[in-house]
Order: structure tokens, then C-alpha cells, then sequence
């Protein structure tokens, strides 16, 4: 059913597969002082990384759970219960040849160093909570493009990772971007000089092998005046009995005129909680856009966020979420206007299949006298059975004149016509409601990395199997 | 002096969190549910902006210490009040109340009530329909966060308006009820329920006042319409307290099969409006439409809470809500269209537009979706912006001044909603309450 080329993994019993653990290092259960104190030593964090770590384990158990709007299923997370460090204890290699045999099998079976070889300018692969490989294009680094892992980034660069950590995304934003500042590891550090526009994507690969884990990967991205890069991040994990929790926190900064794109197809096994803060911030001119797909996990929230810093700034959300039986796609998106002539869009579209629910869940915020600032905000959701379900909860404030702000929502479902009209035509029921429900995204998977929106469309068809009938 | 002679002068003195204390003579049931709903009222927090309810309500604002219940008035006083109760020309029924007193009942024509209808005072209907009065009073929940306030209502009030249409009745002019805030810091809890049967037909309309322009003051209120098996309700509120007022309004309409309910809300007064509204279409081929148009300014704050709940199969609502805001005034519009289990075939829209003509003015939308059921067409949509550069230079260019034509382009703005009512003479009552408000420059 699928190549081996493929760009990216949403296919989703490619991912469920592990090997027996062997790490060295491992933080063991339950959250303390001492987990935070433990990965500290063994990352050889300098002082201020411990102290901001136990000031988000301090922030982390003083915050409660945001029940109040927040699904009830987050009860269902055991914090005493989970591992929050696990690593071979070496440094990330070079080339895959050192990379131990067993890691670099599943990250072969995953196909990522063919896409290496094929279109991507760099590669991370995250193994539980470390870095297992990082490698850049020679012709890359040669423009100055750093692209490593969080830890090398805080030893290497202390100058400019030190600047901007934590800047976007305070460690009290809420309770989970606490426990990630408190326990954070791995992820990516990329900062582009000015004026590079990185041709290829960047790409990042996440995967949990071992059960009742817990992946807090901090990923920082700096793009200097006039630079840009696309960012592609994926994940897997086998499906495990316990739930995983993967709790991930994302700054982007975008300097005068750079461009930042960051791509998500989010594919967790339907065990794993992905409860992820990220947030953008875009200087005068510059441009965030974040293309969120999520495909996997049991209950994701995560609402990509931009902040309008400087004038004529721009932000952009696309959002495609797929719900099916046992998932809850908790998604949505933040626009935080806070200069003149910024514009943001936010176009969101999901599909609830069987007993899924997708939520959309957005924030709109235009402050006092501002100019000329808009937004758009699209919301469609597309009921497949009588038992899916879908909410769209936006809020959006906006004060003063000279300021236009819209948001529109639809539901519908597949219309029976149209199946009809299909079926005359020779389709399948099946074949029809697939070939419908893609019609409903296609307008948005367009807008994605070719490679991306092949596979995407493939696998709609494949959760469109047996909805029917 | 007899007894009641002092519960009525301590009365007049008490502040409204002292709670129900001594009443006029209730029934037993009646005055056991008033103690009650005081302990439910007492026992519940007070809101929090954290509460999702309450997100972005300015709820330092409620602070009820100050209030107290509404004195007896002088007979020249009540002669005023009833002089100045002047709403639409032709109505077929008519009450004035003054705080919590009843201070005029017109009744209706002898030929309606001869046909049934019952157009009394709540608390003569708790003697003379009971049962009736019994089974419907205070019978829709509380759900959009003021059920401590539901509760201070019904723990609190003592009069109001029972309305009962029988099978089959149609009354053809509206049924007019008045609500006045009397002098400085009183309060008063109106209420109205309305029943009506199946294909009864009945149209109401509510005005809210204060005889006094300067002085603060409380309200808490509660409607709730029943509307019967294939029967027509249409119900206007014409809010226009005192700048000072603090006002919460919580309204429940039920929609029986095959029948249909129209409100429409106009927030002109008050210094800080929460007004509350649930619509439960329990019948199949039930429509509710839900219209509301506020003219906020200075520093003034409508708070809106709305919830389309479809409950049946093929049931169609329909909400549009029109803010128009100047100064520092605020508006909040928190609004959900719930699609339960098995309510297939929905048609629910939702539609909140708002017009800043301030750079102060501050517009909150929230407009919600929660589908449990396929075969739905949900809608809804928000917009905030201004007065379109290029409609004003039309009209510059037929030689409108500017404020004259930024005027007409707010009034038409709001006019769309007024419109949907298609009732002239309500409709060209409140189109003239709404130029009052520009024309007075008042908050």
C-alpha cells in the first residue's frame, strides 16, 4: 500500500513497531526535584538551565489541570507514573552508519535517511529523549545555517540561544509548557544569518519506542533579517497499552523580513497524549506560518499561536485535524495582533469520523489603537457518522476603529447527492465519500510540500475505510 | 402598627442580601421554594472571569451590597410613573410594575377572556391557577452561568406576570408590560412566564425604565416562554434603565413541535447588561429566532450569553446580534449552538456583527459550535469592524454632513434586525428608541 520513498509517515501502522530498550541513561519514574536535578547532571546543564528547570517544576505543580474548558480525558495522565528522561547516553552522530543498529533500523523502516538523501537540507532524529543523529547539508552549514540539537544549541551558541529562550513561550503560559521548561530535552536549534533563505526543508523526526514515556523535545528557531526556512517535524510511536504523554514546546522568531514555515504531521499512536504550546513571533515584515496536520494520537491540544511584534507583520494558520474513534483533535489557533498593518488567516478544516471529535479552538486578539490590522479565520467541519462530533469555540476581541476582523464556521456533512451522482458513475460508496471528503480539504492540502499533500490524501482514503455502510 | 405595617418598613430598608425575610402572603410551596433557591443563591460562588461563562465579563461590577428592595411610593408618584408608561398605541393588555409592585393591570378585552386567556399577577395566580402557575414556574434551567442569580430571582421576587393562551387563541395586538426602578440603589426582580397552547398565538412586549435618570440600581430577571405544540410567540424587550443600573436578564424559551418563538432584545440603558438566552427546541419542526441589537456607549457593557439547543430532530434556529459602540464601552457575545444526539437535520445559523465607532470601543465574540449529530447545517460567523469609508463619501457626495450620514449608516446597520421582527408598530417604536439614544448623546 505504500513506498518506501514516502516523505512523511502518516500511514498509521507504519509507526507501530518498537525494539526492546537500551538506555543508559534513565531519569525512572515519577516527577520530583530529583528527575529535574538527575537530567540536569547528565545533560550538563550550565546554572541558569537548572534554576529555569525547577522554576517550571515549582510552576508545573502550583498550576491546576484547565479543566475548566479543558477535556476531562486529561485526568487520565498518571504524572507519578511516567519516565521523563531516557537516553543512550552519547552524543547524536554524524552519519547513520554510527548510529546503533537498532535505532537506525526504525528510523530505516521509517524511511527518513532516504528523504535525507532525496529533498531535505538537514535532518534530527529524536530517539525517546535524545538526539540519535543530526546531520546538515554541507552547502548549508557553509551559509552560517546552525541546525542542531537543543543541548548542542545551549553549549554551542549560548549567545544566541540564551537570548531567545523562553522569550516567546514563558514557562508559566500554562501547566504543560511548565513541565516541558522543567524536563525539556531534545528538539531543535536553528538560527539562519541574515539573508539566508534555506532552499530545502529542515526536517526533524520525533519517535518514542518505550512504553509509559514521556517526550518533552524545546525546539527554538531564529530566523535573522531577511532570512527564511521551513521546518518539518513528524512523529510516531508504537501503541502501547499506558498512555505516553508528549508535551513539546516551540519558539519561533522571526526577524525583520524573514519567513518562517513550520510544517507539523502529527501521527501519534492513539495512546499518546500530545498536549504542545507553540508560539511565533514575527518582527516588522516578517511572515510565520505554520501548516498543522494532526492525523494521530488519543487527545491533542495545541493551538499554534503568532505574535504581530512588528508592523506589517503577518500570521498564518492552516489546520487540517482527522478524529476518529477514541480521538479527541483539540486544535485550533492564536492571533496576537500587537502592531499596525498586521494580518493574520487562520483556515481550519477537520473531519470527524465514527466517534471522533474535533474541536476548533482560536483567539483572536486586536488591541487598542491599532490600524489597519485583519484577520480572517475559516472554520469548516465535516461530520462523516452520526455519532462524530465537532465544536468550534472561538473568541476574538477587537477594540477600536480601522480594524477588520471576520470569522465564518460551517459544519455539513457528505451531501447524499453527491455520493449518488459518484455511484452512477460506477464508484464504490467508499471510493465516492473518499473522493468527497478529499474534495473538502483539497483547497488547504494544496497549499502543502507536494510531498506532504500525496500522502495525506492517501491516507484520508485509508480512514474513510469501513466509515460507510 | 400591625404586622405586616412594619415587614413593609423594614422591608423598604433592607438591603437585598439580607434575603427573602418576611413577604406577603404566599403559599406554603411557593414561599418553601423562596428559601431554597436563598440557600442555592448563598451557596454558590460568585462568578470568576475564569469561569468560561464569564470570560471577559467585567464581574467586579456585581457587587449587590449597596441594594435594597423597592420602597411603597406616594400616590402622586405612582400617578407619575403610570403617566410616563406610555409604549405602543394599540395593546390588548397591559400591567405597570414599580420595583416589585404591581401598580396597574389593564386587562384584556372581555371577549379574550372569555376565550380563556389569563393575563394576571403572579401572585394572584398562584392562588386562582395553581397547578398551572406550579408546573411552569421557574421550570427551564439555569445553564449559561447565572444560576446564582436564578437563584436571588426566585428567592427574591414577589410579583410579576403570568400570561396563559389557550388552544387556539390568537391575540392579535401585543400584550405590553412595564418595569420601573423606582429612587436611588433599589432593585427589582421582573418576571414573566408565558404559556401558551397549542396554535395560540401572542405577541409581548417588555419595556424597562427608570424613573429616575441619575440613580443606580439593581435588576435581576427572569422570562420563560412556552411556547405550546404549533403556537406562535413573539417577544420584544425594550431595556433602557438608568446609566447607573447594574442588570442581569436571564430568559428561557421552550419550543414545542412544529411551533416558533421570535425574541428580539434592545439594550439601550445600564451601566453593565447580562443578558442570558436559551433556546430549547424540544419539538420536531420547533423554529427559534433570536434577534438583539445594543447601542453601547461610554462606558457601558453588554454582556450576551446565548444558547441554540436542539434537542429534536429538524428544528431550525436562527440568531443575529448587532452591536453598534462608541466610546469605551464593551460588548461580550458568548454564544453556542449545541446539536444534542440524535437532533439530525438541524438548521442553525448564528451571526454576530459589531460596529466600532470608537477607538476605545472593545467588541468580544465567542461564537460556539457543538455537534453531536450528522446531517446538520451549522453556521455561524462574527465580524468587528467600522463604517465603510466608502458608504460615508456616498453619501458626503449627495451632500449628507458627516455626522448625519454616519448616523444613518449606524441606524441602517441596526435597522436590519429591527426589520426581521416585520411588526411596524413595535419595530417603528424601537427604531425611534434607538435615534432617542444617539439624539440624547447619553450612555
Amino acid at each position: 500500500m505504500k513506498t518506501e520513498s514516502s516523505a512523511v509517515d502518516i500511514d498509521r501502522n507504519k509507526g507501530n513497531f518498537f525494539y526492546p530498550e537500551a538506555h543508559v541513561r534513565d531519569a525512572g519514574v515519577g516527577l520530583s526535584e530529583r528527575t529535574v536535578q538527575y537530567i540536569a547532571d547528565v545533560k550538563g546543564d550550565p546554572d541558569w538551565v537548572r534554576e529555569y528547570r525547577l522554576r517550571g517544576l515549582k510552576t508545573f505543580l502550583e498550576k491546576p489541570l484547565p479543566t475548566h474548558w479543558a477535556s476531562k480525558d486529561l485526568e487520565a495522565i498518571d504524572f507519578d507514573k511516567i519516565r521523563y528522561y531516557l537516553a543512550p547516553g552519547t552524543e547524536p552522530k554524524r552519519s547513520w552508519e554510527e548510529v546503533p543498529d537498532d535505532i537506525k533500523r526504525t528510523f530505516e523502516r521509517l524511511g527518513i535517511p532516504e528523504q535525507e538523501r532525496k529533498f531535505l537540507a538537514g535532518v534530527e532524529a529524536q530517539f525517546d529523549s535524545e538526539a540519535v543523529y543530526s546531520n546538515i547539508k554541507k552547502a548549508v552549514g557553509e551559509q552560517g545555517v546552525i541546525f542542531v540539537g537543543s543541548r548542542e544549541g545551549l553549549k554551542d551558541y549560548p549567545e544566541i540561544f540564551r537570548k531567545w529562550f523562553g522569550k516567546v513561550i514563558p514557562i508559566a503560559d500554562n501547566k504543560f509548557s511548565a513541565l516541558n521548561s522543567a524536563v525539556f530535552s531534545g528538539g531543535s536549534f536553528i538560527y539562519v544569518p541574515p539573508g539566508v533563505k534555506v532552499k530545502h526543508p529542515l526536517q526533524a523526526y520525533f519517535r518514542i519506542n518505550a512504553e509509559s514515556f514521556g517526550q518533552f523535545e524545546r525546539t527554538l528557531i531564529i530566523a535573522d533579517e531577511g532570512s527564511e526556512v521551513t521546518y518539518m517535524e513528524g512523529c510516531t510511536a508504537p501503541k502501547f497499552n499506558t498512555p505516553t504523554l508528549h508535551s513539546a514546546v516551540v519558539e519561533l522568531v522571526a526577524l525583520k523580513g524573514a519567513k518562517i514555515q513550520y510544517i507539523t504531521v502529527q501521527n501519534w499512536a492513539s495512546n499518546v497524549f500530545n498536549l504542545v504550546t507553540k508560539r511565533g513571533l514575527a518582527q516588522e515584515n516578517a511572515e510565520v506560518k505554520w501548516i498543522d496536520c494532526n492525523i494521530g494520537s488519543r487527545l491533542t491540544m495545541k493551538y499554534p499561536s503568532v505574535i504581530m511584534k512588528g508592523r506589517k507583520a503577518r500570521g498564518e494558520v492552516l489546520s487540517i485535524a482527522l478524529a476518529n474513534d477514541g480521538q479527541h483533535q483539540d486544535t485550533g489557533a492564536k492571533m496576537i495582533h500587537a502592531a499596525d498593518e498586521t494580518t493574520s488567516n487562520i483556515i481550519s478544516k477537520s473531519i470527524s469520523i465514527g466517534k471522533g471529535r474535533a474541536t476548533y479552538r482560536g483567539l483572536v486578539h486586536v488591541p487598542k489603537h491599532l490600524k489597519n490590522c485583519k484577520n480572517n479565520t475559516e472554520c469548516d467541519a465535516l461530520l462523516i457518522n452520526a455519532t462524530s462530533r465537532t465544536d468550534t469555540y472561538p473568541a476574538i476581541t477587537v477594540r477600536g476603529t480601522g480594524n477588520a476582523v471576520q470569522h465564518e464556521a460551517s459544519v455539513s456533512q457528505v451531501s447524499s447527492e453527491q455520493i449518488f451522482y459518484m455511484q452512477q458513475r460506477g464508484l464504490t460508496e467508499a471510493q465516492a465519500m473518499s473522493l468527497s471528503v478529499n474534495g473538502f480539504v483539497n483547497d488547504l492540502v494544496r497549499q502543502f510540500p507536494m510531498e506532504y499533500s500525496v500522502e495525506l490524501k492517501r491516507l484520508i482514503e485509508l480512514e474513510m475505510e469501513g466509515s460507510v455502510g | 402598627m400591625s404586622k405586616s405595617e412594619i415587614a413593609t418598613i423594614e422591608k423598604e430598608a433592607t438591603a437585598i442580601l439580607s434575603g427573602p425575610g418576611e413577604k406577603r402572603e404566599f403559599p406554603d410551596w411557593f414561599r418553601d421554594q423562596q428559601n431554597a433557591a436563598w440557600k442555592q443563591f448563598s451557596s454558590l460562588p460568585n462568578p470568576t472571569r475564569k469561569d468560561q461563562a464569564w470570560r471577559f465579563s467585567n464581574v467586579g461590577l456585581l457587587d449587590l451590597s449597596s441594594f435594597r428592595f423597592g420602597g411603597t411610593l406616594t400616590d402622586k408618584e405612582r400617578a407619575a410613573l403610570l403617566e410616563q408608561s406610555r409604549g405602543l398605541e394599540k395593546v390588548a393588555g397591559r400591567m405597570v410594575f414599580a420595583g416589585d409592585e404591581l401598580l396597574e393591570r389593564d386587562v384584556v378585552s372581555d371577549q379574550l377572556k372569555k376565550r380563556g386567556v389569563i393575563f394576571q399577577s403572579l401572585e394572584r395566580a398562584m392562588v386562582e391557577h395553581a397547578e398551572l402557575l406550579r408546573k411552569h414556574f421557574m421550570s427551564q434551567p439555569a445553564t449559561l452561568g447565572s444560576a446564582k442569580f436564578a437563584a436571588l430571582h426566585q428567592a427574591l421576587v414577589s410579583s410579576g406576570t403570568f400570561l396563559y393562551v389557550p388552544r387556539g387563541v390568537e391575540v392579535e395586538l401585543p400584550i405590553e408590560i412595564f418595569h420601573w426602578l423606582t429612587s436611588e440603589n433599589t432593585s427589582a426582580f421582573p418576571h414573566l412566564l408565558l404559556v401558551t397552547d397549542e396554535l395560540a398565538k401572542v405577541t409581548v412586549i417588555e419595556h424597562f425604565r427608570s424613573a429616575n435618570e441619575n440613580a443606580p440600581g439593581f435588576a435581576c430577571g427572569v422570562n420563560d416562554l412556552i411556547a405550546g405544540p404549533g403556537a406562535k410567540i413573539v417577544y420584544v424587550c425594550a431595556q433602557n434603565w438608568a446609566d447607573n443600573v447594574i442588570a442581569l436578564q436571564m430568559n428561557s424559551t421552550a419550543v414545542d413541535h412544529d411551533a416558533s418563538a421570535m425574541s428580539l432584545n434592545l439594550h439601550l440603558g445600564s451601566r453593565y447588561s447580562r443578558f442570558e438566552s436559551l433556546s430549547r427546541l424540544i419539538g420536531e419542526g420547533g423554529r427559534s429566532d433570536l434577534l438583539a441589537v445594543a447601542v453601547a456607549k461610554q462606558q457601558q457593557e453588554f454582556d450576551a450569553r446565548t444558547l441554540q439547543d436542539h434537542i429534536s430532530p429538524r428544528t431550525a434556529s436562527d440568531l443575529l446580534y448587532k452591536n453598534a459602540l462608541d466610546d469605551r464601552a464593551r460588548t461580550i457575545f458568548g454564544g453556542l449552538i449545541r446539536v444534542e444526539p440524535h437532533a439530525h437535520f438541524t438548521d442553525a445559523y448564528q451571526k454576530v456583527r459589531n460596529l466600532l465607532l470608537s477607538d476605545d470601543a472593545e467588541a468580544n465574540s465567542m461564537p460556539g459550535l457543538e455537534i453531536l449529530a450528522d446531517n446538520v447545517r451549522c453556521t455561524h460567523g462574527a465580524t468587528s469592524g467600522q463604517i465603510d469609508e466608502d458608504e460615508l463619501f456616498y453619501l458626503r457626495t449627495r451632500g449628507i454632513p458627516v455626522p448625519v450620514a454616519q448616523r444613518l449608516i449606524v441606524t441602517g446597520f441596526l435597522d436590519e434586525v429591527v426589520q426581521r421582527l416585520d411588526h411596524p408598530a413595535i419595530g417603528g417604536y424601537l427604531h425611534q428608541l434607538i435615534e432617542q439614544k444617539f439624539a440624547n448623546n447619553r450612555g
